[in-house]
Formats: structure tokens, sequence, C-alpha cells
């Protein structure tokens, strides 16, 4: 007598802990392991490209905010950088620095939750994410205290930033850049060695360079995989050919090299902040502006390395007050474009982890 | 997969966990314990200033989202505009801040509170009495007005909260020490 065996197909999500927002993956599966993987998405679908299209180029940063929801300022940073280039329109000095400080201290703070959470995939179960969420904790301070909100900060205007920084703001970085070192380095004595992550990771979901860039993959999960394309060197914005500060990449393209990889980005990132405090120049942080901007017809394209990928924002103007159409080049969307190839042929419990180190946030998925 | 010295990874790990153990607790207990929130925190609520508004309508023109509604008459004794409704719905308000912002006559202030779970949807709808900033109950905050600002408390910074002593590299050594205590005291008796 024989078993008659069929495929089985599970439904992941669309509220599952580890999807990170409303994803759902229809997997088939062979025993335990993944023969086939359909995601879906779409749930978080808010129509905010066509939203953005009947309101005026200032009203659109607080949409922006929540696109990619756990990195604002950084999709504030791409909205306005796309509407300046398209208006012509020059930032003071000052405000340069003090975007490129919040990109960057939005960068850790992102890669903070991400790296907690791909451990809580891992199996070390909350530890980890806590450590890492008192971290967070003090950037998010640093944030609400100049843009008075903790999670959608609205801070970047169309030619500068909204406000100044509060005096207490520069002690409180210093202190922060004193610390934040130290507490990556707690994290590599928790983790980097931890047989238990490395049996999870090392050699799991190993995504090769051919397939990243034909994927147009991005930003950590590109870099883990040994391609050396961040487009803070690549095609330097606003003013990070001031900087210096290294591209760390992975080389097999597995899960661990790009934990590896977002874990060395910070320390870059902490190197970045140090050296805009330094340079800051005092002045104004705003231009003048009109109320409404009203951009000369035509077309931009303005795009930044997020923590996620290359965020790029699509403009056409018709030079009424209100964007033609805006559409937006969602690092993660793109992203989840490779996760079918990474996750067949692993076991269900590896299905997580992979996910985990691609990092998607739904926000931006689906838009 | 093939480790040398297996456990040494984990070992080193437990040492930071440990090392936690020992550490003040960084949370706040929250109803009971309060922080101190920005200086420019944008609350759940908007303040409007009765005497300083002109009716310019300038707060509700810039709100994308349709959240303020306002109407006006002249007043013809003194060539102005009486404000007869200053209406703001809460529920549609994505406290934005940008409306603060364009308010030319500086009559538009961001409030203070946060815990403003309604249990209907129509008490979201704020009035222009109960946004009176003459009426001296809401405490306006510092968005966009430094001096409103400075008359604020000072936020409670987390990075303050943890001094360096407690961001130290983890030893193994608080095991040692008790040990040595316990003996010293031993000793002493
Ligand atoms: S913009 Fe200011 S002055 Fe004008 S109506 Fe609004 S609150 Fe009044
Ligand atoms: S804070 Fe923003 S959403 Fe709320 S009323 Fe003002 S402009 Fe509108």
């Amino acid at each position: 007598m024989t078993l008659k065996t069929e495929p089985f197909v599970l439904n992941m999500g669309p509220v599952h802990p580890s999807t990170h927002g409303v994803f759902r993956m229809r997997v088939v599966l062979d025993g335990e392991v993944v023969t086939d993987m359909e995601p879906v998405f779409g749930y978080l679908h808010r129509g905010i490209e066509k939203l953005a299209e009947e309101r005026t180029y200032g009203g659109i940063i607080p949409l922006t905010d929540r696109l990619d929801y756990i990195a604002a300022m950084s999709n504030n940073f791409g909205y306005v950088l796309s509407v300046e280039k398209l208006a012509g329109i020059k930032v003071p000095e000052r405000a340069e620095y003090i975007r490129v400080i919040m990109a960057e201290l939005q960068r850790i703070a992102s890669y903070l939750i991400i790296i907690g959470a791909f451990l809580n995939e891992c199996g070390a179960y909350f530890t980890p994410f806590v450590y890492m969420f008192r971290e967070r904790e003090k950037i998010i301070d640093l944030f609400e205290m100049v843009s008075g909100q903790r999670l959608t900060y609205n801070y970047m205007r169309v030619g500068g930033v909204s406000q100044d920084l509060p005096e207490e703001f520069l002690p409180a970085l210093d202190k922060f850049l004193a610390q934040m070192p130290v507490c990556i380095d707690e994290y590599d004595r928790l983790l980097k060695e931890n047989e238990i992550l490395l049996a999870r990771s090392k050699g799991v979901g190993i995504l090769s360079k051919e397939t990243a860039i034909n994927g147009s993959v991005t930003g950590p999960a590109l870099r883990g995989s040994g391609v050396k394309w961040d487009i803070r060197r690549a095609d330097p914005y606003s003013i990070y050919d001031r900087f210096e500060f290294d591209i760390p990449t992975g080389s097999a393209g597995d899960c661990y090299d790009r934990y590896r990889v977002r874990v060395e980005e910070m320390r870059q990132s902490l190197r970045i902040i140090k050296q805009a405090r330094e340079q800051m120049p005092a002045g104004p942080v705003r231009t003048k502006v009109p109320h409404l901007v009203r951009p000369p017809v035509g077309e931009t394209y303005a795009h930044i390395e997020t923590p996620k990928g290359e965020l790029g924002f699509y403009l056409v103007s018709d030079t009424s007050i209100s964007p033609y159409r805006i559409h937006i080049r969602a690092p993660s969307l793109i992203n989840l474009t490779v996760l079918r190839e990474l996750i067949i042929g692993w076991k269900i419990a590896d299905l997580f982890v992979i996910f985990g180190s691609i990092d998607l946030t739904m926000g931006e998925v689906d838009r | 997969m093939k480790f040398e010295n297996y456990g040494r990874g984990i070992a080193k790990g437990m040492s930071v966990t440990i090392k936690h153990l020992l550490r003040h607790p960084t949370v706040s207990q929250y109803p009971e314990q309060r922080l101190n929130t920005s200086r420019r925190i944008r609350g759940n609520e908007l303040i409007w200033s009765k005497e300083k508004c002109t009716g310019c309508a300038t707060c509700a023109k810039t709100c994308h989202e349709g959240a303020i509604e306002i109407e006006t008459s002249p007043n013809l004794v003194n060539n102005k505009y009486e404000v007869e409704k200053y209406q703001v719905d809460t529920g549609y308000c994505i406290m934005c801040g940008l409306c603060v912002e364009a308010c030319p006559f500086e009559a538009l202030f961001m409030g203070t509170t946060y815990e403003a779970a309604k249990y209907r949807r129509d008490e979201l709808v704020q009035e222009k009495e109960d946004m009176m900033l003459e009426a001296g109950v809401k405490q306006p905050s510092g968005y966009f007005y430094p001096d409103y600002a400075a008359a604020l408390p000072r936020q409670t910074l987390l990075i303050e909260r943890i001094t360096e002593e407690q961001m130290k590299p983890a030893k193994m050594e608080p095991k040692t020490e008790t040990k040595t205590e316990k003996t010293a005291e031993a000793e002493k008796k």
C-alpha cells in the first residue's frame, strides 16, 4: 500500500507576529520544506500616491511619514529633495547638516528595530529586541525634542527643516554619540558569536550577487551579497560627498551577512553624525519658499539611501499647487520580489529568518 | 555546522544579560509615574487665541485633512471679522502642525495633552470654547513658539537617566565581589 501525498498549502499571515505588518504568504509545503511561495500584499494600501495628487506640495510631507513608518525622517528627506530638485530651491547649509544628522540617526533607529526583529525570528525571543528598543528610545527622545512627535515627525520642509534645533539637543546628541558605540559593542558581545544565531543564519537564505542585481535589490540586502552600492556614495545627494565613511559589504549573501552589514553600518552612521556635528555652521534653517510651491512644468526623480534601500520620488508638475503625478519607488516592495527565490528549498522555520533579514515594512510595500 | 569551543558565544552573551540583571530598571510605571514630554510636543488638540485671531482662514486652507472649519461675519464697527465658528475635528486632524506654522497672526497653538481617547466620535470635535487660549485651562505647547517652549519643563531624556557608569562593558566581577564581602563579614563575626 502506498500513502497518497499532496502538497500542503499554508497561509502565513496576514496577521502574523513575524510579518511586520499585514502581509500574507501562500506557502506550498512538502513536509517541512517550502516548495513554492506567493506573496499576497495590499492589505495596507491607503492610496498615498493618489492622495498626494490632491494635496499641496507642503501637505504631502505628513503623508510620506506614513510610508515606511519606522524610518519617517528618511522618507521626509527623500520627498523634500525631489521637490527642491524640481523647483530649483537651495537649502541653507545648516539645514543640510541637520537633515543629514536626522537621516543618520533614523538609519540607526531603523536598523535597531530590524536587528531586534531579526533576532526575534531566530529564536532569541524578545531579549535582544528590548535591548535594542532601549537604544532606539534614546533616538526617539531626540526626535521628539526637535519635532514634537515620536513616530510621524513631519520635520523636514521644502527649503529646509521646520524649526532649528533646541538648545538641549546638541549636548544630548553628544551623550548619545558617546554611549552608542558601547551599546553596539554590547550587542556584539551578546550575539556575534552566539552559536544558536550562527546556526540559524549562516548559510541560510543565500542571495547571490546576480539575483540581487537582476532583482534590483538595494540597501543592506544588496550589500550583504557583496555589491558595494550605496547611493550616498554612488550618486551623492545633499552633502554626503563631504563626509568620510566606509560601505561595509558581506561576502556570502546569507542572513548573517545582512545582519552584520547592518551592525557595521550603524558604526558608519555614527561616524557621519560625528563629522556633521563638528562641521555644522550656524545660520538660518529655512529658505523663504512661497507657501504654495508651484514648480515649473517638468518631471524629476530624486533618490536617497534609506535604511531599506533606494527610496525614490518621481514627481511630475503641471505648475499647479499639487503634483500632477507622484510615484514612489519603495525599496521594500522591490526587495520583496526576490523573497520567493530565497525561500524556496528552506524549511518552514527558516522562512521567517529569511523574511526578517530582508527587512520589509508593509507601509511602504502597499503605500 | 562545526564550532570550536562550543558554548563560548552563549556564555559571553549571558554575561551581558546577567549584568543587566544588576542594573537599575530603565522603564517607568506609566500612569503613576509620568515623564516630561518634549517642549515642542504636538499633542492631540489645537489651542486657539480669540484675541489674536483675525479670521483670515489661512489655517483652514493649509489643513490638508480639512479638519478646521471656520465661519466669520464682517463687523462694520471696527472693520474686522468676527469669528462666529471655529471648529476642529480632531478625529480628522493628524496633528501635523502645519496649520500652526501657517497662521500669520500667531493665534494657533498645538496642545500638550496626549490622552485624548473619547467614547464617541462627536466628542472629538473641538468647538472654539473648548480650545480657547484665554480660558487659561489648556497649556499651549512650544511647537513654533520658542517663548512658550522655554516656560515648559525640560523633557526627560532616557539618555540622561542612564549614566555612563551603567553603560560600561559587562564584566564578570560581581560574583567575586559578593563573595569577598561575605567572607569579610564572616571574619568580623
Ligand atoms: S490662520 Fe490664525 S489668524 Fe487666521 S483664522 Fe486661522 S487661527 Fe485665525
Ligand atoms: S494639525 Fe494638521 S491636520 Fe490638524 S488641523 Fe492642523 S493642519 Fe490640519
